[in-house]
C-alpha cells in the first residue's frame, strides 16, 4: 500500500524535475547558468492559470487531444514497476496494453494536429506517425526478449525479473536491449538527435509542431504529458539498466529516483555533445534500434 | 555617340554626360554579351522622367576589376525583358518595372517586388490605381499541381525573432520542388528619401538600410560623397574604416556560425558564439560608442579617433576573442553529427551561382573567387591584401567553412592594422561640396557581399537618383535555388547559411 502511494506520488511529482535536470545539464555544457531545475513546474502553474484559445476550424477532436494523451500516458505509468516495486496495475499481457496506450496518446496528438488544418501540423503529424512505425517494433522485440527471459507477460514481472544475475547470464543480449531502449527513449520523447525540443523552426520540428495551436491549460497538459512519458520510458530503461535491489523498500525508492536523475543527466549529455540528425536519417537509426533488439531476442532464443 | 561602354574605377565620379546612351538593342546586347563572359550586373536601375525613362546598368568584371556603366533611354511604356536568358537581371527588371512603371515584355516572373506604388504617378506596370498601397504579398505564386503535391506557406510572421518575409514551398512529401520568396514587408522608401539629398539625415538613413551592415553601407555612401566632392580620406581614417568593416564582418560571421550550430541543435558552439558575437560588437562600441557602428563614419574619414590606450585594449580583447572563437568553431568540424548535418545540404552549383550572379560568401562557397576588397580595392584594401577564401562544394558546410576562414582573415587584418596605425588626422578637414551633373559608383564588400551605391547629381548638386543594391538583392534567388530537391526540414538551416537581409532587399 505504501509502495502504491509512493508510486503515485513519484509519477505525479517527479516528471517535470527530469526535464529541469536535462535543461540544467545542457546549460552546464553550454557554459550558462540555465533555468532553475523547477522551471517546468512554474511553467505548468503559469499555463494552468491562463485562458485557452481554440481555433474556429477545430472540432472536439482538437480539445480531446491533450486530455486523452495525458490520460493514456498516466495510465501507462501505472503499469511500469518503479524501483523494484511491483506496479499498481498488472495483468497478463499488459505489455501489449502498455505499448498501445502510448500508441493511443500518439494517435490523439496526431489527429488533434490534423484537426487544425495547418500545413505545419499536418507535416509534423505525418513525421511523428511515420517514425513511430519504426520505433514500435523495436520496443516489441525488447519486450518479447524480456518476456522470454522471465517466462511472463506482465510488465511488473518481466522488468523486476532483471537482476545482476540475469546480466551475468545473458550480458550480450541485455547490452543490446539497453542500447535499443535508450534509442527508443530518445526518439519517443523527441530528444536530440531525433528532434530538437528547443527549436523555434516550424519546418524542422516533429513533435513540437503538432502542439503549436494549443494554449493555456491544454498546453500545460501536453507539456506535463510529455514529462510523464519521459518518466515512464525512463523507468523502463532504469529497470533494465540498473537492476539493483537492496531489499529495503525506502532505500530502493531512493536508488530509483537517483537513477532517474542520472538518466536525465545522461540525456542532457547526449543532447549537448551531438547535433540533430537529418530527418531522412531518422528511420535508419530506428531500424538500427529494431535490429539491436531483434538480435537480442535471437541471442536469447538460441 | 560613343559605342563603347564607359569604364570607371571603384569610388570615382564622372560627368553624367560621359555615360554612353545606347539604342535599346545595343544596350541589351551589351548586357547579354557581358554576362555571358562572366561579368556581373552590379546595378541596373531606371531614372524616370516626365515622358522618358533612362536606364543605367553597372556591369563589373572581377577578374580585371573593371566597372562599366552603360545607359539607354526609352519613351515607350514597355521594354524588352532579357531575364529569361540572363537570370541575373530578373529581380532588377521587376524592380525597374515597379519603380518606373515600365512594363517588361516576356518577363518569366513578372510580379511586383516590394508592393509599393510606382514612383511616377499615373504609370504602373501592372495597371494598378495610383495612390493606393498595394497589399503586400498578394500575387500569383508559381504552383505545382498533381497527386501528393502540397503547398506550405511560411511567414510573414515567423516563430523566431526574425524579419518578415513570405515563403511558398511546393512540396512532394518532404521534398521541395520549388520555393518562391516574396518580400516587401519592410519597404521604407529609402531611395525616395535619399533623392534630393544629401540631407543632414542622409547618412543616418544609409546606416539604417540594413542594421547589421551599417558600416558596409556607410562606407559606400562616404565613398560616393568623397568621389563627388573630391575629398581625400587621410590614411588613419582609411585604417579606422577598415577596422570597423572587419569588426562588423567578424560580429556577423561569429553570430551566424553560432546560429548555424543552433539550427542543427548543437548547443556548445551555439551558446559560445552568441556571446563572442557580443564581444566583437563591444569592440565596435569601443571604436565609436555604438555596437553596430552607427555614427562611426563621416564623408572624409571617421568621426572618432582611436587613442593609444584604446588601441591596446582592442588588441587584448581581439586576442581573447580569437581564442574563444577558434575553440567554439573548431568543435563543429570535430563533431561528426554536425558535419553529417551540414554536408551536402542546400547545394548551389557553380553554374547556378554564376547565372544568378551571387555575391559574397555564398558565391565564394560555390567557387566564385569574387571579393570587392580584392578585385575592386578601395580604402585601406588598396594598401593591403586580404586573401579571398573560396570553396567549391556550394553546400551549407562550404558556406559555414567560408565564414570561419573569412573571420580568421579578418582577425589577422584587424590585428595588423591596429599594430601599424598611421599617424595624422582621421578625417579630412575640408567640408563636402557635391559637384553637379556627375555620376558616382562605389562598391564595398559588406559581410554579406557586394554593396553597390550609384549616385547621380543634378545641375544643383543634389541627388537626382541614389541607387542602393544590397548583397541580399543578388542572393535571395540563390537561397530559392539551394532548396530545389532538398528536404523542407532543411530550409531553416539553408536560410541561416545565407542569412540574407529582408530590409536590405526591401529598402
Amino acid at each position: 500500500m505504501t509502495d502504491t502511494i509512493i508510486h503515485l506520488l513519484a509519477v505525479i511529482i517527479v516528471p517535470p524535475l527530469l526535464m529541469g535536470v536535462i535543461v540544467k545539464t545542457k546549460a552546464a555544457f553550454a557554459g550558462r547558468a540555465g533555468a532553475p531545475c523547477f522551471q517546468l513546474y512554474y511553467d505548468l502553474f503559469k499555463l494552468m492559470r491562463k485562458g485557452t484559445v481554440f481555433s474556429e476550424t477545430t472540432t472536439w477532436v482538437f480539445r480531446a487531444g491533450p486530455v486523452v494523451t495525458l490520460a493514456a500516458v498516466l495510465v501507462a505509468s501505472l503499469l511500469v514497476p518503479l524501483g523494484r516495486h511491483a506496479a499498481p496495475i498488472s495483468f497478463s499481457g499488459d505489455l501489449v496494453f502498455f505499448v498501445y496506450l502510448l500508441g493511443l496518446a500518439r494517435f490523439f496528438t496526431a489527429i488533434a494536429a490534423l484537426d487544425t488544418g495547418s500545413s505545419f501540423e499536418g507535416m509534423g503529424a505525418a513525421r511523428e506517425v511515420t517514425f513511430s512505425c519504426f520505433a514500435e517494433p523495436a520496443l516489441f522485440f525488447a519486450f518479447i526478449t524480456l518476456a522470454r527471459l522471465s517466462n511472463s507477460l506482465t510488465l511488473s514481472r518481466i522488468l523486476t525479473h532483471v537482476t545482476p544475475d540475469v546480466w551475468l547470464a545473458a550480458g550480450a543480449s541485455m547490452l543490446l536491449l539497453v542500447g535499443a531502449i535508450f534509442i527508443i527513449l530518445l526518439a519517443e520523447n523527441c530528444r536530440i538527435p531525433f528532434d530538437d525540443p528547443n527549436t523555434h523552426l516550424e519546418l524542422t520540428m516533429i513533435h513540437e509542431v503538432m502542439v503549436l495551436d494549443h494554449s493555456g491549460p491544454a498546453f500545460a497538459m501536453i507539456l506535463y504529458g510529455a514529462a510523464v512519458k519521459l518518466f515512464v520510458l525512463g523507468a523502463l530503461f532504469v529497470n533494465i539498466a540498473f537492476p539493483f535491489s537492496t531489499g529495503n523498500s525506502i532505500l530502493d525508492w531512493g536508488i530509483f529516483i537517483a537513477a532517474m536523475l542520472g538518466l536525465a543527466v545522461a540525456i542532457g549529455v547526449v543532447e549537448s555533445v551531438m547535433a540533430r540528425i537529418r530527418i531522412v536519417r531518422i528511420p535508419q537509426l530506428l531500424v538500427g534500434a529494431t535490429i539491436l533488439s531483434a538480435f537480442a531476442m535471437l541471442l536469447m532464443l538460441r | 555617340m560613343r559605342n563603347r561602354p564607359l569604364a570607371i574605377a571603384n569610388g570615382s565620379a564622372v560627368p553624367f554626360g560621359d555615360i554612353p546612351q545606347f539604342e535599346t538593342s545595343i544596350f541589351l546586347e551589351t548586357i547579354l554579351d557581358a554576362t555571358a563572359h562572366s561579368w556581373n550586373v552590379s546595378a541596373y536601375f531606371g531614372m524616370p522622367d516626365r515622358d522618358e525613362t533612362t536606364l543605367l546598368c553597372v556591369l563589373t568584371r572581377h577578374t580585371e576589376g573593371v566597372i562599366w556603366v552603360v545607359g539607354a533611354k526609352t519613351r515607350e511604356a514597355s521594354f524588352p525583358s532579357i531575364a529569361a536568358i540572363c537570370p541575373q537581371v530578373q529581380l532588377f527588371e521587376r524592380e525597374i518595372a515597379e519603380q518606373c512603371g515600365l512594363k517588361f515584355n516576356r518577363h518569366p516572373w513578372f510580379k511586383p517586388l516590394r508592393f509599393h506604388p510606382s514612383l511616377v504617378p499615373g504609370r504602373d506596370a501592372w495597371g494598378r490605381k495610383s495612390g493606393e498601397q498595394p497589399p503586400v504579398g498578394v500575387m500569383d505564386y508559381f504552383q505545382v499541381t498533381g497527386d501528393e503535391i502540397h503547398e506550405v506557406a511560411v511567414g510573414p510572421v515567423h516563430a523566431g525573432i526574425i524579419e518578415p518575409g513570405h515563403f511558398r514551398f511546393q512540396c512532394h512529401g518532404e521534398e521541395v520542388f520549388h520555393l518562391e520568396i516574396s518580400l516587401g514587408y519592410q519597404h521604407r522608401g529609402i531611395e525616395s528619401l535619399l533623392q534630393g539629398g544629401p540631407h543632414p539625415a542622409t547618412l543616418r538613413q544609409i546606416e539604417a538600410i540594413a542594421g547589421d551592415t551599417t558600416t558596409g553601407h556607410a562606407v559606400a555612401y562616404c565613398m560616393v560623397m568623397e568621389a563627388l566632392s573630391g575629398i581625400r580620406v587621410p590614411p588613419r581614417g582609411e585604417v579606422l574604416r577598415g577596422i570597423a568593416l572587419e569588426l562588423e564582418r567578424l560580429a556577423n560571421h561569429a553570430g551566424d556560425l553560432g546560429a548555424i550550430a543552433g539550427d542543427v541543435g548543437y548547443l556548445p558552439t551555439s551558446s559560445f558564439c552568441g556571446r563572442i558575437r557580443g564581444d566583437f560588437l563591444n569592440m565596435t562600441a569601443a571604436l565609436c560608442g555604438s555596437r553596430f557602428g552607427r555614427g562611426m563614419l563621416i564623408p572624409g574619414g571617421t568621426r572618432f579617433d582611436l587613442t593609444e590606450g584604446e588601441r591596446d585594449d582592442l588588441l587584448a580583447r581581439l586576442a581573447e576573442a580569437r581564442v574563444d572563437l577558434a575553440g567554439a568553431v573548431n568543435l563543429l568540424w570535430d563533431t561528426p553529427s554536425v558535419m553529417g548535418r551540414l554536408e551536402g545540404v542546400g547545394h548551389v552549383p557553380l553554374q547556378t551561382a554564376l547565372e544568378l550572379g551571387l555575391v559574397g560568401p555564398a558565391a565564394r562557397a560555390s567557387g566564385i573567387k569574387r571579393d570587392i576588397r580584392n578585385d575592386f580595392p578601395y580604402g585601406i584594401y588598396r594598401m593591403t591584401n586580404i586573401p579571398v577564401a573560396s570553396a567549391f562544394h556550394g553546400d551549407v558546410c562550404a558556406r559555414t567553412m567560408i565564414r570561419w576562414q573569412e573571420a580568421q582573415k579578418s582577425m589577422d587584418f584587424v590585428e595588423e592594422q591596429l599594430r601599424q596605425m598611421p599617424a595624422g588626422n582621421h578625417a579630412a578637414k575640408e567640408p563636402c561640396s557635391v559637384s553637379e551633373g556627375k555620376i558616382a559608383v562605389a562598391m564595398t564588400e559588406g559581410w554579406r557581399g557586394e554593396i553597390c551605391h550609384v549616385a547621380v547629381t543634378d545641375a544643383s548638386g543634389k541627388f537626382s537618383r541614389y541607387k542602393v543594391v544590397d548583397p541580399s538583392f543578388h542572393n535571395w534567388p540563390g537561397l530559392a535555388m539551394a532548396l530545389r530537391e532538398q528536404q523542407i526540414s532543411d530550409f531553416p538551416l539553408c536560410n541561416k547559411s545565407f542569412n540574407l537581409s529582408y530590409c536590405g532587399f526591401d529598402l
